[in-house]
Protein backbone atom coordinates (compact mmCIF):
# COMPACT_ATOMS: atom_id res chain seq x y z
CA UNK A 1 0.00 0.00 0.00
CA UNK A 2 1.43 3.55 -0.86
CA UNK A 3 0.98 6.24 1.59
CA UNK A 4 -0.46 9.16 0.63
CA UNK A 5 2.38 11.29 -0.49
CA UNK A 6 3.40 8.34 -3.16
CA UNK A 7 1.19 8.84 -6.43
CA UNK A 8 -0.79 5.90 -7.83
CA UNK A 9 -0.77 6.46 -11.10
CA UNK A 10 2.81 8.16 -12.68
CA UNK A 11 2.59 9.05 -16.34
CA UNK A 12 6.33 9.80 -17.54
CA UNK A 13 6.84 11.30 -20.68
CA UNK A 14 3.76 8.96 -22.60
CA UNK A 15 3.79 9.19 -26.47
CA UNK A 16 1.19 7.68 -29.19
CA UNK A 17 1.74 7.72 -32.85
CA UNK A 18 0.07 6.31 -35.26
CA UNK A 19 1.49 6.78 -38.02
CA UNK A 20 3.08 9.70 -38.21
CA UNK A 21 0.33 11.80 -35.81
CA UNK A 22 0.96 11.63 -32.15
CA UNK A 23 -2.64 11.31 -30.71
CA UNK A 24 -0.67 11.89 -27.18
CA UNK A 25 2.13 13.81 -27.22
CA UNK A 26 4.93 14.01 -24.43
CA UNK A 27 2.37 14.29 -21.53
CA UNK A 28 3.53 13.88 -17.52
CA UNK A 29 1.37 13.72 -14.70
CA UNK A 30 0.76 12.25 -11.45
CA UNK A 31 -2.18 11.18 -9.50
CA UNK A 32 -1.80 10.79 -5.68
CA UNK A 33 -4.14 8.84 -3.43
CA UNK A 34 -7.71 10.29 -2.58
CA UNK A 35 -7.65 12.61 -5.66
CA UNK A 36 -9.76 12.78 -8.08
CA UNK A 37 -8.62 13.92 -10.99
CA UNK A 38 -10.81 14.74 -14.08
CA UNK A 39 -9.43 15.04 -17.27
CA UNK A 40 -11.57 17.38 -20.58
CA UNK A 41 -10.80 18.25 -23.59
CA UNK A 42 -12.55 18.11 -26.55
CA UNK A 43 -13.62 14.70 -28.92
CA UNK A 44 -10.67 13.44 -30.97
CA UNK A 45 -7.73 15.33 -28.35
CA UNK A 46 -6.83 11.80 -26.57
CA UNK A 47 -8.40 11.65 -23.87
CA UNK A 48 -9.55 8.27 -24.80
CA UNK A 49 -6.17 6.97 -25.83
CA UNK A 50 -4.56 8.11 -22.71
CA UNK A 51 -7.20 6.39 -20.17
CA UNK A 52 -6.62 3.20 -22.51
CA UNK A 53 -3.09 3.30 -21.58
CA UNK A 54 -3.47 4.05 -17.97
CA UNK A 55 -5.85 0.99 -17.99
CA UNK A 56 -3.26 -0.68 -20.34
CA UNK A 57 -5.09 -2.08 -22.67
CA UNK A 58 -2.94 0.22 -25.26
CA UNK A 59 0.88 -0.08 -25.83
CA UNK A 60 2.39 3.52 -26.04
CA UNK A 61 4.89 4.24 -28.46
CA UNK A 62 7.59 5.97 -25.67
CA UNK A 63 7.35 6.32 -22.28
CA UNK A 64 5.72 4.96 -19.39
CA UNK A 65 2.08 4.44 -17.02
CA UNK A 66 3.02 3.34 -13.61
CA UNK A 67 -0.16 2.57 -11.47
CA UNK A 68 0.32 1.53 -8.13
CA UNK A 69 4.43 1.65 -8.41
CA UNK A 70 4.49 -0.74 -11.75
CA UNK A 71 4.88 0.63 -15.12
CA UNK A 72 1.94 -1.69 -16.66
CA UNK A 73 3.68 -0.62 -20.06
CA UNK A 74 5.73 -3.23 -20.11
CA UNK A 75 3.89 -6.03 -18.43
CA UNK A 76 2.14 -9.11 -19.91
CA UNK A 77 -1.43 -10.24 -19.37
CA UNK A 78 -1.05 -11.91 -16.17
CA UNK A 79 0.63 -9.04 -14.46
CA UNK A 80 -1.63 -6.64 -15.87
CA UNK A 81 -4.49 -9.07 -14.77
CA UNK A 82 -3.17 -8.39 -10.96
CA UNK A 83 -3.41 -5.04 -11.26
CA UNK A 84 -6.76 -4.45 -12.69
CA UNK A 85 -8.02 -6.64 -9.82
CA UNK A 86 -7.41 -3.45 -7.72
CA UNK A 87 -8.96 -0.77 -9.73
CA UNK A 88 -11.98 -0.48 -11.40
CA UNK A 89 -12.81 1.28 -14.78
CA UNK A 90 -16.45 2.90 -16.00
CA UNK A 91 -16.87 2.51 -19.81
CA UNK A 92 -18.85 5.13 -21.46
CA UNK A 93 -21.06 2.92 -22.34
CA UNK A 94 -21.11 0.88 -19.48
CA UNK A 95 -20.17 -2.22 -21.43
CA UNK A 96 -22.50 -4.67 -19.98
CA UNK A 97 -22.31 -8.12 -21.01
CA UNK A 98 -25.65 -8.28 -22.98
CA UNK A 99 -26.22 -12.21 -22.14
CA UNK A 100 -26.01 -11.91 -18.38
CA UNK A 101 -28.60 -10.18 -16.14
CA UNK A 102 -27.88 -6.68 -14.43
CA UNK A 103 -26.80 -8.95 -11.43
CA UNK A 104 -24.55 -11.45 -12.64
CA UNK A 105 -22.78 -8.11 -14.48
CA UNK A 106 -22.16 -7.05 -11.12
CA UNK A 107 -21.64 -10.26 -9.60
CA UNK A 108 -19.45 -11.13 -12.13
CA UNK A 109 -15.66 -9.86 -10.60
CA UNK A 110 -16.94 -11.13 -7.42
CA UNK A 111 -17.23 -14.81 -8.59
CA UNK A 112 -14.09 -14.38 -10.71
CA UNK A 113 -11.64 -12.83 -8.10
CA UNK A 114 -12.83 -13.80 -4.61
CA UNK A 115 -13.75 -16.94 -2.91
CA UNK A 116 -17.01 -15.46 -1.32
CA UNK A 117 -20.11 -18.04 -1.13
CA UNK A 118 -23.06 -17.60 -3.77
CA UNK A 119 -25.44 -15.37 -0.48
CA UNK A 120 -22.45 -13.53 -0.01
CA UNK A 121 -21.87 -12.22 -3.08
CA UNK A 122 -26.25 -11.50 -3.75
CA UNK A 123 -25.24 -9.61 -0.68
CA UNK A 124 -22.52 -7.33 -2.73
CA UNK A 125 -24.57 -7.19 -5.66
CA UNK A 126 -27.42 -5.68 -3.69
CA UNK A 127 -25.35 -3.36 -2.07
CA UNK A 128 -23.98 -2.36 -4.69
CA UNK A 129 -27.12 -1.76 -6.55
CA UNK A 130 -28.38 0.25 -4.39
CA UNK A 131 -25.75 2.50 -4.40
CA UNK A 132 -26.13 3.58 -8.00
CA UNK A 133 -30.10 3.94 -7.17
CA UNK A 134 -31.06 0.75 -8.71
CA UNK A 135 -32.47 -1.93 -5.94
CA UNK A 136 -34.50 -4.91 -7.22
CA UNK A 137 -33.00 -4.64 -11.11
CA UNK A 138 -31.03 -7.61 -10.98
CA UNK A 139 -32.93 -10.01 -13.15
CA UNK A 140 -33.46 -7.85 -15.62
CA UNK A 141 -31.09 -8.19 -18.51
CA UNK A 142 -29.19 -4.92 -20.13
CA UNK A 143 -31.33 -4.79 -23.12
CA UNK A 144 -34.88 -4.14 -21.05
CA UNK A 145 -33.00 -0.87 -19.20
CA UNK A 146 -32.02 2.83 -20.56
CA UNK A 147 -28.77 3.70 -21.34
CA UNK A 148 -27.99 5.60 -17.97
CA UNK A 149 -28.73 2.57 -15.91
CA UNK A 150 -26.91 1.07 -17.77
CA UNK A 151 -24.17 3.15 -17.02
CA UNK A 152 -24.81 3.05 -13.42
CA UNK A 153 -24.83 -0.79 -13.36
CA UNK A 154 -21.91 -0.46 -15.04
CA UNK A 155 -20.82 1.80 -12.23
CA UNK A 156 -21.61 -0.72 -9.87
CA UNK A 157 -19.66 -3.78 -11.23
CA UNK A 158 -16.50 -1.35 -11.63
CA UNK A 159 -17.26 -0.81 -8.06
CA UNK A 160 -17.89 -4.62 -6.71
CA UNK A 161 -14.30 -5.19 -5.89
CA UNK A 162 -14.27 -1.81 -3.41
CA UNK A 163 -11.58 -1.01 -5.52
CA UNK A 164 -8.62 1.59 -4.41
CA UNK A 165 -8.58 2.94 -7.71
CA UNK A 166 -11.46 4.10 -10.01
CA UNK A 167 -11.37 4.99 -13.93
CA UNK A 168 -15.04 6.38 -15.32
CA UNK A 169 -14.78 7.28 -19.30
CA UNK A 170 -17.97 10.42 -19.78
CA UNK A 171 -19.70 8.94 -16.22
CA UNK A 172 -22.12 11.48 -16.18
CA UNK A 173 -23.49 11.85 -20.37
CA UNK A 174 -26.98 10.45 -20.79
CA UNK A 175 -27.38 10.80 -17.58
CA UNK A 176 -30.18 13.32 -16.49
CA UNK A 177 -29.30 16.01 -13.71
CA UNK A 178 -30.84 14.97 -10.91
CA UNK A 179 -28.70 11.00 -11.48
CA UNK A 180 -25.74 12.93 -12.35
CA UNK A 181 -25.68 14.65 -9.02
CA UNK A 182 -26.05 10.77 -7.23
CA UNK A 183 -22.90 9.94 -8.99
CA UNK A 184 -21.01 12.81 -8.42
CA UNK A 185 -22.49 12.73 -4.87
CA UNK A 186 -22.13 8.04 -5.00
CA UNK A 187 -17.73 9.71 -5.89
CA UNK A 188 -17.15 11.83 -3.64
CA UNK A 189 -18.31 9.91 -0.87
CA UNK A 190 -16.05 7.35 -1.96
CA UNK A 191 -12.95 9.50 -2.63
CA UNK A 192 -13.25 11.25 0.80
CA UNK A 193 -14.55 8.50 3.10
CA UNK A 194 -12.83 5.13 1.76
CA UNK A 195 -9.86 7.24 0.06
CA UNK A 196 -10.31 6.05 -2.86
CA UNK A 197 -8.90 7.56 -6.14
CA UNK A 198 -10.83 8.04 -9.16
CA UNK A 199 -9.70 9.66 -12.65
CA UNK A 200 -12.18 10.91 -14.83
CA UNK A 201 -12.88 11.86 -18.48
CA UNK A 202 -15.51 13.82 -18.68
CA UNK A 203 -17.63 16.77 -20.75
CA UNK A 204 -19.53 17.51 -18.01
CA UNK A 205 -18.11 21.07 -16.83
CA UNK A 206 -20.79 20.97 -13.82
CA UNK A 207 -20.38 17.42 -12.60
CA UNK A 208 -16.16 18.32 -13.47
CA UNK A 209 -16.20 21.15 -11.24
CA UNK A 210 -18.47 19.23 -8.34
CA UNK A 211 -16.60 16.07 -8.56
CA UNK A 212 -12.62 17.56 -9.08
CA UNK A 213 -9.84 17.73 -6.95
CA UNK A 214 -7.36 18.74 -9.59
CA UNK A 215 -8.13 18.73 -13.79
CA UNK A 216 -6.00 18.61 -16.55
CA UNK A 217 -7.29 19.80 -20.25
CA UNK A 218 -5.98 18.23 -23.22
CA UNK A 219 -5.63 19.93 -26.59
CA UNK A 220 -3.76 18.14 -29.38
CA UNK A 221 -2.52 15.07 -27.20
CA UNK A 222 -0.81 17.54 -24.85
CA UNK A 223 -1.44 19.19 -21.61
CA UNK A 224 -2.94 22.48 -22.19
CA UNK A 225 -3.89 23.76 -18.52
CA UNK A 226 -3.59 21.48 -15.38
CA UNK A 227 -4.23 22.99 -11.67
CA UNK A 228 -7.10 22.90 -8.77
CA UNK A 229 -10.97 23.43 -10.34
CA UNK A 230 -10.16 27.14 -8.96
CA UNK A 231 -6.85 27.38 -11.17
CA UNK A 232 -8.86 26.58 -14.25
CA UNK A 233 -11.57 28.39 -13.70
CA UNK A 234 -9.65 31.31 -13.12
CA UNK A 235 -7.19 30.39 -15.77
CA UNK A 236 -6.02 33.37 -18.11
CA UNK A 237 -5.89 30.54 -21.00
CA UNK A 238 -8.36 31.70 -23.58
CA UNK A 239 -8.48 27.59 -24.46
CA UNK A 240 -9.29 26.71 -21.41
CA UNK A 241 -12.06 29.42 -20.55
CA UNK A 242 -13.28 28.80 -24.14
CA UNK A 243 -13.85 24.94 -22.93
CA UNK A 244 -15.58 25.43 -19.44
CA UNK A 245 -17.86 28.06 -20.81
CA UNK A 246 -18.87 26.10 -23.75
CA UNK A 247 -18.49 28.73 -26.58
CA UNK A 248 -18.67 28.09 -29.86
CA UNK A 249 -15.97 30.96 -30.91
CA UNK A 250 -12.75 30.75 -29.20
CA UNK A 251 -9.10 29.69 -30.20
CA UNK A 252 -9.96 25.93 -30.40
CA UNK A 253 -10.23 25.04 -33.65
CA UNK A 254 -13.47 23.39 -34.69
CA UNK A 255 -12.59 20.89 -37.34
CA UNK A 256 -9.99 18.06 -37.54
CA UNK A 257 -7.95 18.21 -40.19
CA UNK A 258 -9.03 14.49 -42.70
CA UNK A 259 -6.69 12.35 -42.21
CA UNK A 260 -7.25 13.06 -37.90
CA UNK A 261 -10.90 12.46 -39.33
CA UNK A 262 -10.33 9.42 -40.92
CA UNK A 263 -8.05 8.04 -38.35
CA UNK A 264 -11.24 8.18 -35.69
CA UNK A 265 -13.68 7.16 -38.06
CA UNK A 266 -11.61 4.43 -39.48
CA UNK A 267 -13.05 4.99 -42.89
CA UNK A 268 -10.94 5.23 -46.28
CA UNK A 269 -9.71 8.53 -47.72
CA UNK A 270 -11.57 10.74 -49.72
CA UNK A 271 -10.58 13.64 -51.51
CA UNK A 272 -12.16 16.42 -48.77
CA UNK A 273 -14.16 18.97 -51.27
CA UNK A 274 -13.72 22.54 -49.83
CA UNK A 275 -10.36 23.20 -47.96
CA UNK A 276 -11.31 26.26 -46.20
CA UNK A 277 -14.36 24.66 -44.36
CA UNK A 278 -13.86 21.20 -43.39
CA UNK A 279 -16.12 20.70 -40.50
CA UNK A 280 -16.12 17.89 -38.19
CA UNK A 281 -19.44 15.39 -39.05
CA UNK A 282 -19.74 11.95 -38.89
CA UNK A 283 -19.68 10.15 -42.16
CA UNK A 284 -23.21 9.07 -43.17
CA UNK B 1 -24.09 -23.34 -24.78
CA UNK B 2 -23.96 -26.31 -25.50
CA UNK B 3 -27.74 -25.68 -26.99
CA UNK B 4 -25.46 -24.78 -30.19
CA UNK B 5 -25.94 -28.44 -30.68
CA UNK B 6 -29.36 -29.22 -28.96
CA UNK B 7 -31.18 -26.96 -31.57
CA UNK B 8 -30.06 -27.67 -34.80
CA UNK B 9 -30.59 -31.22 -34.23
CA UNK B 10 -33.72 -30.81 -36.28
CA UNK B 11 -32.19 -29.14 -39.31
CA UNK B 12 -29.45 -32.19 -39.10
CA UNK B 13 -32.27 -34.29 -38.78
CA UNK B 14 -34.28 -33.29 -41.86
CA UNK B 15 -30.75 -33.07 -44.18
CA UNK B 16 -29.55 -36.64 -43.17
CA UNK B 17 -32.36 -37.74 -44.15
CA UNK B 18 -33.29 -36.56 -47.51
CA UNK B 19 -29.21 -37.16 -47.92
CA UNK B 20 -29.85 -40.60 -47.39
CA UNK B 21 -32.85 -40.84 -49.33
CA UNK B 22 -31.01 -39.24 -52.37
CA UNK B 23 -27.87 -41.48 -51.95
CA UNK B 24 -30.18 -44.69 -51.82
CA UNK B 25 -32.24 -43.49 -55.07
CA UNK B 26 -29.10 -42.30 -57.09
CA UNK B 27 -27.24 -45.54 -56.03
CA UNK B 28 -30.49 -47.81 -56.92
CA UNK B 29 -30.90 -46.05 -60.30
CA UNK B 30 -26.94 -46.95 -61.70
CA UNK B 31 -26.84 -50.11 -59.64
CA UNK B 32 -30.20 -51.11 -61.37
CA UNK B 33 -28.47 -51.04 -64.46
CA UNK B 34 -25.75 -53.26 -63.59
CA UNK B 35 -28.19 -55.46 -61.66
CA UNK B 36 -26.76 -54.80 -58.50
CA UNK B 37 -29.11 -53.04 -56.53
CA UNK B 38 -27.84 -55.63 -53.44
CA UNK B 39 -25.13 -52.60 -52.76
CA UNK B 40 -27.46 -50.05 -52.13
CA UNK B 41 -26.87 -50.36 -48.76
CA UNK B 42 -23.20 -50.78 -48.88
CA UNK B 43 -23.23 -47.47 -51.05
CA UNK B 44 -25.43 -45.38 -48.55
CA UNK B 45 -23.83 -46.70 -45.53
CA UNK B 46 -20.28 -46.44 -46.73
CA UNK B 47 -20.61 -42.84 -48.15
CA UNK B 48 -22.50 -41.44 -44.90
CA UNK B 49 -20.16 -42.37 -42.10
CA UNK B 50 -17.41 -41.69 -44.34
CA UNK B 51 -17.91 -38.22 -46.44
CA UNK B 52 -21.51 -37.24 -46.48
CA UNK B 53 -21.59 -37.34 -42.78
CA UNK B 54 -19.17 -35.52 -41.57
CA UNK B 55 -18.95 -33.01 -44.41
CA UNK B 56 -22.85 -32.06 -44.22
CA UNK B 57 -23.26 -31.95 -40.79
CA UNK B 58 -20.27 -29.34 -41.15
CA UNK B 59 -21.85 -27.57 -43.66
CA UNK B 60 -25.17 -27.40 -41.53
CA UNK B 61 -22.93 -26.26 -38.32
CA UNK B 62 -20.84 -24.03 -39.78
CA UNK B 63 -23.69 -21.92 -40.98
CA UNK B 64 -25.75 -21.81 -38.01
CA UNK B 65 -23.31 -21.95 -35.48
CA UNK B 66 -20.31 -20.70 -36.61
CA UNK B 67 -21.66 -17.81 -37.95
CA UNK B 68 -23.71 -17.50 -34.91
CA UNK B 69 -21.03 -17.40 -32.35
CA UNK B 70 -18.45 -14.66 -34.61
CA UNK B 71 -21.74 -12.54 -34.79
CA UNK B 72 -21.68 -13.11 -31.06
CA UNK B 73 -18.35 -12.46 -29.95
CA UNK B 74 -17.78 -9.69 -33.34
CA UNK B 75 -21.00 -7.47 -31.16
CA UNK B 76 -19.08 -8.25 -27.65
CA UNK B 77 -16.16 -6.87 -29.39
CA UNK B 78 -17.41 -3.80 -30.63
CA UNK B 79 -19.58 -2.46 -27.61
CA UNK B 80 -16.74 -2.87 -25.71
CA UNK B 81 -18.31 -6.06 -23.64
CA UNK B 82 -14.07 -8.00 -24.80
CA UNK B 83 -12.51 -4.61 -23.19
CA UNK B 84 -14.42 -4.56 -20.15
CA UNK B 85 -13.77 -8.12 -19.40
CA UNK B 86 -10.51 -7.66 -20.05
CA UNK B 87 -10.36 -4.95 -17.51
CA UNK B 88 -11.60 -6.93 -15.01
CA UNK B 89 -9.01 -9.16 -15.26
CA UNK B 90 -10.72 -11.67 -16.88
CA UNK B 91 -8.92 -13.53 -19.57
CA UNK B 92 -11.89 -13.05 -23.08
CA UNK B 93 -10.29 -16.31 -24.33
CA UNK B 94 -10.74 -18.18 -20.95
CA UNK B 95 -14.25 -16.59 -20.19
CA UNK B 96 -15.85 -16.78 -23.79
CA UNK B 97 -13.70 -19.14 -26.05
CA UNK B 98 -13.15 -22.28 -24.55
CA UNK B 99 -16.81 -23.02 -23.29
CA UNK B 100 -17.91 -22.52 -26.56
CA UNK B 101 -14.84 -24.51 -28.12
CA UNK B 102 -15.89 -27.51 -25.80
CA UNK B 103 -19.34 -27.31 -26.75
CA UNK B 104 -18.74 -27.06 -30.32
CA UNK B 105 -15.97 -30.35 -30.15
CA UNK B 106 -18.46 -32.38 -28.59
CA UNK B 107 -21.64 -31.49 -30.17
CA UNK B 108 -20.28 -32.01 -34.09
CA UNK B 109 -19.35 -35.18 -33.45
CA UNK B 110 -22.85 -36.07 -31.47
CA UNK B 111 -24.63 -34.15 -34.12
CA UNK B 112 -22.78 -36.03 -37.22
CA UNK B 113 -23.11 -39.33 -35.20
CA UNK B 114 -27.13 -38.31 -35.28
CA UNK B 115 -26.95 -37.60 -38.23
CA UNK B 116 -25.58 -41.00 -39.72
CA UNK B 117 -28.20 -43.30 -38.01
CA UNK B 118 -30.98 -40.78 -39.87
CA UNK B 119 -29.37 -40.68 -43.29
CA UNK B 120 -29.38 -44.76 -43.37
CA UNK B 121 -32.71 -44.38 -42.26
CA UNK B 122 -33.40 -42.71 -45.21
CA UNK B 123 -31.42 -45.28 -47.23
CA UNK B 124 -33.91 -47.82 -45.49
CA UNK B 125 -36.64 -46.05 -46.55
CA UNK B 126 -35.96 -46.25 -50.26
CA UNK B 127 -34.93 -50.14 -50.08
CA UNK B 128 -38.12 -51.29 -48.40
CA UNK B 129 -40.51 -48.64 -50.16
CA UNK B 130 -39.22 -49.09 -53.61
CA UNK B 131 -37.23 -51.49 -54.07
CA UNK B 132 -37.05 -55.26 -52.89
CA UNK B 133 -35.59 -55.14 -49.68
CA UNK B 134 -36.93 -56.56 -46.40
CA UNK B 135 -35.91 -54.23 -42.95
CA UNK B 136 -33.48 -57.43 -41.77
CA UNK B 137 -31.98 -57.54 -45.19
CA UNK B 138 -31.05 -53.85 -45.23
CA UNK B 139 -29.78 -53.71 -41.85
CA UNK B 140 -27.51 -56.80 -42.33
CA UNK B 141 -26.16 -55.13 -45.59
CA UNK B 142 -25.68 -52.29 -44.47
CA UNK B 143 -23.44 -53.44 -41.71
CA UNK B 144 -21.71 -56.04 -43.43
CA UNK B 145 -20.37 -53.01 -45.82
CA UNK B 146 -19.36 -50.93 -43.60
CA UNK B 147 -16.45 -51.36 -40.55
CA UNK B 148 -15.79 -50.16 -37.58
CA UNK B 149 -13.03 -47.52 -39.54
CA UNK B 150 -15.57 -45.98 -41.05
CA UNK B 151 -17.36 -44.96 -38.62
CA UNK B 152 -14.50 -44.04 -36.46
CA UNK B 153 -12.38 -41.95 -39.63
CA UNK B 154 -16.00 -40.20 -40.24
CA UNK B 155 -15.58 -39.01 -36.26
CA UNK B 156 -12.14 -38.14 -36.51
CA UNK B 157 -12.81 -35.60 -39.31
CA UNK B 158 -15.72 -34.54 -37.70
CA UNK B 159 -13.85 -33.38 -34.57
CA UNK B 160 -10.56 -32.14 -36.97
CA UNK B 161 -14.24 -29.99 -38.41
CA UNK B 162 -15.15 -29.19 -35.23
CA UNK B 163 -11.60 -27.50 -34.53
CA UNK B 164 -11.58 -25.86 -37.52
CA UNK B 165 -15.34 -24.30 -37.58
CA UNK B 166 -14.49 -22.90 -33.86
CA UNK B 167 -11.20 -21.72 -34.24
CA UNK B 168 -12.23 -19.51 -37.31
CA UNK B 169 -15.38 -18.20 -35.72
CA UNK B 170 -14.08 -17.36 -32.46
CA UNK B 171 -10.51 -15.91 -34.31
CA UNK B 172 -12.81 -13.45 -37.16
CA UNK B 173 -15.59 -12.35 -33.90
CA UNK B 174 -12.80 -11.33 -31.39
CA UNK B 175 -10.71 -9.57 -34.42
CA UNK B 176 -13.72 -7.29 -35.39
CA UNK B 177 -13.26 -3.43 -36.69
CA UNK B 178 -15.59 -1.12 -37.24
CA UNK B 179 -18.74 -1.38 -35.56
CA UNK B 180 -22.03 -2.87 -37.04
CA UNK B 181 -20.27 -3.35 -40.70
CA UNK B 182 -16.81 -5.19 -39.25
CA UNK B 183 -19.53 -7.62 -37.18
CA UNK B 184 -21.17 -8.37 -40.96
CA UNK B 185 -17.84 -8.45 -42.77
CA UNK B 186 -16.57 -10.70 -40.08
CA UNK B 187 -19.21 -13.23 -40.21
CA UNK B 188 -19.08 -13.83 -43.76
CA UNK B 189 -15.49 -14.35 -43.53
CA UNK B 190 -16.18 -16.93 -40.70
CA UNK B 191 -18.46 -18.65 -42.91
CA UNK B 192 -16.62 -18.71 -46.08
CA UNK B 193 -13.74 -19.70 -44.83
CA UNK B 194 -14.22 -22.35 -42.70
CA UNK B 195 -16.40 -24.09 -45.49
CA UNK B 196 -13.27 -23.57 -47.44
CA UNK B 197 -11.26 -24.70 -44.67
CA UNK B 198 -12.99 -27.75 -44.26
CA UNK B 199 -13.77 -29.01 -47.47
CA UNK B 200 -9.85 -29.07 -48.03
CA UNK B 201 -9.26 -30.53 -45.06
CA UNK B 202 -11.81 -33.81 -45.81
CA UNK B 203 -10.19 -34.32 -49.05
CA UNK B 204 -6.70 -33.96 -47.40
CA UNK B 205 -7.93 -36.57 -44.37
CA UNK B 206 -9.60 -38.88 -47.25
CA UNK B 207 -6.49 -39.28 -49.05
CA UNK B 208 -4.82 -39.99 -45.80
CA UNK B 209 -7.30 -42.28 -44.14
CA UNK B 210 -8.13 -44.70 -47.32
CA UNK B 211 -5.98 -44.06 -49.82
CA UNK B 212 -2.42 -44.42 -47.52
CA UNK B 213 -1.32 -41.51 -48.81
Amino acid sequence: MSSNGEPIIEVVDLVRKFGDRAVIDDISFNVHRGETLVIMGGSGCGKSTLLRHMIGSMKPTSGSVKIFGEDVTTMDEREIGRVRRRFGMLFQSGALLASLTVGENVALPLFQHTDKSANEIEQVVRQKLEMVGLTGFENLKPAEISGGMKKRVGLARALALDPELLFSDEPTSGLDPIMTAVVDQLTLKLTHGSHMTAVVVSHDMTSAFRIATRMIMLGHGSIVAQGTPEEIRTSINPEVQQFINGEADGPIPLNLSQDEHEHHQHVKPRPFVNARFRFHHKTP
Amino acid sequence: MVFIGVRAAPMVALTAFSVGVTLAMQAAHSLQQLGAEIYVPDLVMVTLLREMGPVLIAVIVIGRSGSAVAAELGTMKVSEEIEALEVMAINPVQYLVVPRFLAMLVMLPALTIMGNYIGVFGGWAVCTLALDFNTAGYVLRALQSADTWDLYSGMIKSAVFAWIVITIACNAGLHVEGGAEGVGQATTASVVQALLAMLVTNAVLTGIFFFGA
